[in-house]
């Protein structure tokens, strides 16, 4: 038992949990933002691993790391804008077209990526993103290293949850957007067309899809290999249901299952004659058990999945 | 008077189909103007138009003298018109508030102006006497509520002419009558008002001028008050229609009992004690307010439900097993009230739909494997003995419109040849030409021995077909009555419930008899 109050007692356990979340904040907040305007984007794992490539590769190139980022966002939006040309104009599936997105943009990275890099054993690194201390905040004991010594991006996912619950549930805009996830033809009716606003939704929620990837090889692990998304996607997806499409909830979500794979990671070091491979499975039983819990009660946006076509009921 | 809409020679084609074909029409200030057509007539099209959600082929749209530009619902909202929708535009779940805000402000703005949002609304239900909870979900409310926030959307939206499609397809008796109050109302308030419909009582009772469509075209103009519903009928369909009128009956042995049923909290009420006799060749019609159990019996006697207490009797013998199945085998039709939920499934095609009820039998399958062929000969027979128009036997019967759709459901129940026909609703959004249609198989059914219990809102229809009508409140069903004594002051008693004071003016009518 003293192991398992020794590792949560660490203050590298809970700055892992915020590093670990970062992530899986921004492409739940991409999910979250896609399906409330009534589209589901299974492209993000895809979209993911290409903003995770193009960011590491912009400042491979001698870009800065903003520039990565920025590079990052750019590229997630523009495989948001063809997710959006299939489903929105179009109608066609949103299951199909977001796997068919997933693989596509998984591939094109890995293409992308060994024309830049031909040939290399070790995958060449670049210099990430370094912990920012923030002044006087990151000298309180414990909480201070946790939530104030960490990087940059980190931060803006913070910040970005409580910006996206703003322009959600205060501004026009987002009553427009949760408004078209919940019924289409009431947004017609008032004068605004659904089909721009589904497709600049989802541009926006893609591109930070994009820059989820990205936190992965600019500040996370430095280099990139196409393999490293590793469902993190899929686990955004189900977080949004988990979070019952609310912002707030959806940071919740994605530090319980940091919390879980932090955890993990320790407690594979400590404890001796269990296989790995079954703490390795510990933060996906209990998501699905939080899953089942939570997502009983969560109101689906009414139009989630319905394609919007002007006179058809 | 001030003219405050204009339309002027609009022709809009879909392909081959002309839907409107020149139409002109024009609306003043303070007036309701009933727009009647049979379904099809091109009446939603030609305000779809109006409102921008089409472009007009030909022809233009004038607001208060300014030329409104076509295909732009934003231009048509700020010129005022606002357009209530036939099938509510409405996300169910969120508030009142938000829906009635979408899309008033400009998108880009940084915060959404709530409270000046909830005070313009609460200002605007009180002085139209709409009255509706902002913070309430959508999704809690009733149909005639949601109906209240789509009117005070549009008059959010500070509209001075209204557009109302169909609005009561989907109301209560009651609920249409208070709706067509508070629209008068509006008028005094200087708002103008079209409204589609193409039920002649409302408006007969409603509007202050009528323009009928007939295949996209305006075929007649008349003042309200100069007119009558025989021509307004006629106009409208085109030819003469006459409701078939009802033979004597000729009562035989009791079909179906129900001793002392009750039955709680299924199909939206509860039956407390209901005990009625239908005797072959005759029709039980049972009238009441929406929601007071007439679902809930429809659904009793069509083997949905089992009763919690009491006893059903079919020709004799009380029923053991309630379910479809065994009603099915009992000989019991039905003809369910939501033709779209429950009497057809869209997306699959009329002869599945035609066949679907009976597909165990013999007749269309065998150990197991569906017989096509046999199936859809018996639906291409349905479809020409019963003249369901646009229905072909492969087609997906969602594509029907409502009176055909009732024809083929008809003809489903009725070439199986039932002892018994439970009809709910039957005509419910049928226009003038399909209901005498529908009037004319139950009376055909009633003539052939079939008892025929029928369930509807529509009093009319009741007091034309029944040879018995009773009420159905708080699911308890009231004595009897024969259909000549029904006047409506005794149907309402009846179903207000009072069934004291209905005796005692039965009593004095059958005296005076």
């Amino acid at each position: 038992m003293s192991v398992l109050f020794d590792i949560l007692g660490s203050v590298g356990m809970w700055e892992a949990v915020l590093r670990i979340a970062t992530p899986l904040i921004l492409g739940t907040l991409g999910v979250l933002l896609c399906e409330r305007v009534g589209v589901l984007n299974l492209g993000i794992e895809g979209i993911m691993t290409f903003g995770a490539m193009i960011g590491w590769l912009t400042v491979y190139s001698g870009g800065d790391l903003w520039t990565g980022m920025v590079a990052a966002a750019l590229g997630g939006a523009m495989f948001g804008f063809l997710h959006a040309l299939l489903t929105v104009p179009l109608g066609l599936s949103q299951h199909v077209t977001g796997l068919g997105i997933t693989l596509f943009a998984s591939s094109f990275s890995y293409y992308v990526f060994r024309l830049a890099i031909p040939t290399s054993s070790s995958p060449p690194t670049v210099e990430p993103f370094r912990p920012l201390e923030v002044p006087v905040l990151s000298d309180i004991p414990f909480v201070g290293p946790v939530l104030f010594h960490q990087t940059a991006p980190t931060y803006l996912a913070l910040v970005l949850v409580a910006l996206l619950a703003w322009v959600l549930y205060r501004t026009p805009l987002g009553l427009a957007i949760r408004m078209a996830g919940e019924n289409p033809h009431a947004v017609d009716a008032q004068g605004i067309d659904p089909i721009w606003l589904r497709i600049g939704t989802i541009m926006a929620g893609s591109a930070l899809m994009g820059m989820g990837g990205a936190f992965l090889t600019l500040a996370a692990f430095n280099s990139f290999f196409p393999t490293m998304i590793q469902g993190r996607g899929w686990i955004c997806v189900a977080l949004v249901v988990f979070a019952s499409w609310r912002p707030g909830r959806a940071l919740l979500g994605a530090l319980l299952f940091a919390f879980f794979d932090a955890f993990q990671l320790r407690l594979q070091t400590v404890v001796e004659g269990v296989p790995y491979q079954l703490f390795l499975m510990l933060p996906y039983v209990l998501s699905i058990v939080a899953l089942i819990v939570m997502a009983r009660r969560a109101s689906v946006p009414q139009a989630l999945m319905q394609p919007y076509r002007r006179g058809e009921r | 008077m001030t003219r405050v809409l204009e339309l002027s020679g609009i022709t809009k084609r879909f392909g081959h189909v002309t839907a409107n074909e020149d139409v002109s029409l024009h609306l003043d200030r303070g007036e309701i103007v009933a727009l009647l057509g049979e379904n099809g007539a091109g009446k939603t099209t030609l305000m779809s138009i109006l409102f921008g959600h089409y472009t007009a082929d030909e022809g233009h749209v004038r607001v208060e003298g300014q030329d409104l530009p076509p295909g732009k619902s934003r231009a048509a909202i700020r010129a005022g018109v606002g357009m209530v929708h036939q099938h509510f535009a409405l996300a169910p779940n969120l508030t009142v508030l938000d829906n009635v805000m979408t899309g008033t402000e400009p998108l880009w703005k940084l915060r959404s102006n709530r409270a000046a949002g909830r005070r313009k609304l609460v200002e605007l239900s009180q002085t139209f006497g709409l009255k509706v909870d902002p913070d309430a979900r959508v999704s809690e409310l009733s149909v005639g509520e949601c109906q209240r926030v789509e009117i005070l959307k549009a008059l959010y939206n500070d509209a001075r002419i209204l557009i109302l499609d169909e609005p009561t397809a989907v109301l209560t008796a009651q609920e249409a009558e208070s709706l067509f109050a508070t629209l008068r109302q509006m008028t005094s308030n200087g708002l103008s008002l079209i409204f589609i419909s193409h039920k002649l009582h409302e408006v007969m009772s409603a509007s202050d001028r009528v323009v009928v469509l007939r295949h996209g075209r305006v075929v007649a103009e008349r003042r309200t008050a100069e007119t009558n519903k025989e021509e307004l009928a006629e106009l409208m369909v085109g030819r003469k229609v006459e409701r078939p009128a009802r033979p004597p009956a000729t009562p035989g042995k009791v079909l179906l009992e129900g001793i002392d049923l009750s039955l709680s909290g299924k199909g939206g009420a509860s039956l407390h004690g209901i005990s009625f006799r239908l005797r072959a060749g005759e029709t039980l019609g049972i009238i009441g307010v929406s929601g007071n159990g007439q679902t809930t019996l429809a659904g009793l006697v069509s083997g949905l439900y089992a009763p919690d207490g009491g006893t059903l009797l079919v020709d004799g013998q009380p029923v053991q097993v309630h379910d479809v199945p065994h009603a099915i085998a009992a000989g019991i039709g039905r003809i369910p009230e939501d033709r779209n939920a429950e009497g057809t499934i869209g997306d699959m095609a009329t002869w599945e739909n035609t066949v679907l009820e009976r597909i165990w039998s013999p007749a269309f399958s065998s150990r197991g494997v569906v017989r096509r062929g046999a199936a859809r000969a018996a639906t291409q027979a349905i479809i020409d003995r019963y003249d369901v128009r646009g229905a072909s036997v492969d087609g997906r019967i969602r594509l029907l419109s409502g009176g055909n759709m009732q024809k083929l459901i008809l003809g489903r129940v009725l070439e199986a040849g039932p002892d018994i026909l439970v009809a709910a609703q039957p005509s419910r959004g049928l226009d003038e030409g399909a209901i005498a249609g529908v009037h004319e198989r139950l009376l055909e059914a009633r003539g052939r021995g079939a008892g025929v219990l029928l369930i509807s809102e529509d009093l009319d229809e009741v007091v034309a077909l029944s040879d018995r009508i009773c009420a159905i409140v708080n699911g308890r069903l009231s004595p009897a009555i024969p259909p000549e004594r029904a006047n409506a002051q005794l149907l309402g008693l009846m179903m207000a419930g009072d069934w004291t004071a209905a005796a005692a003016i039965e009593a004095e009518a059958s005296h005076a008899v």
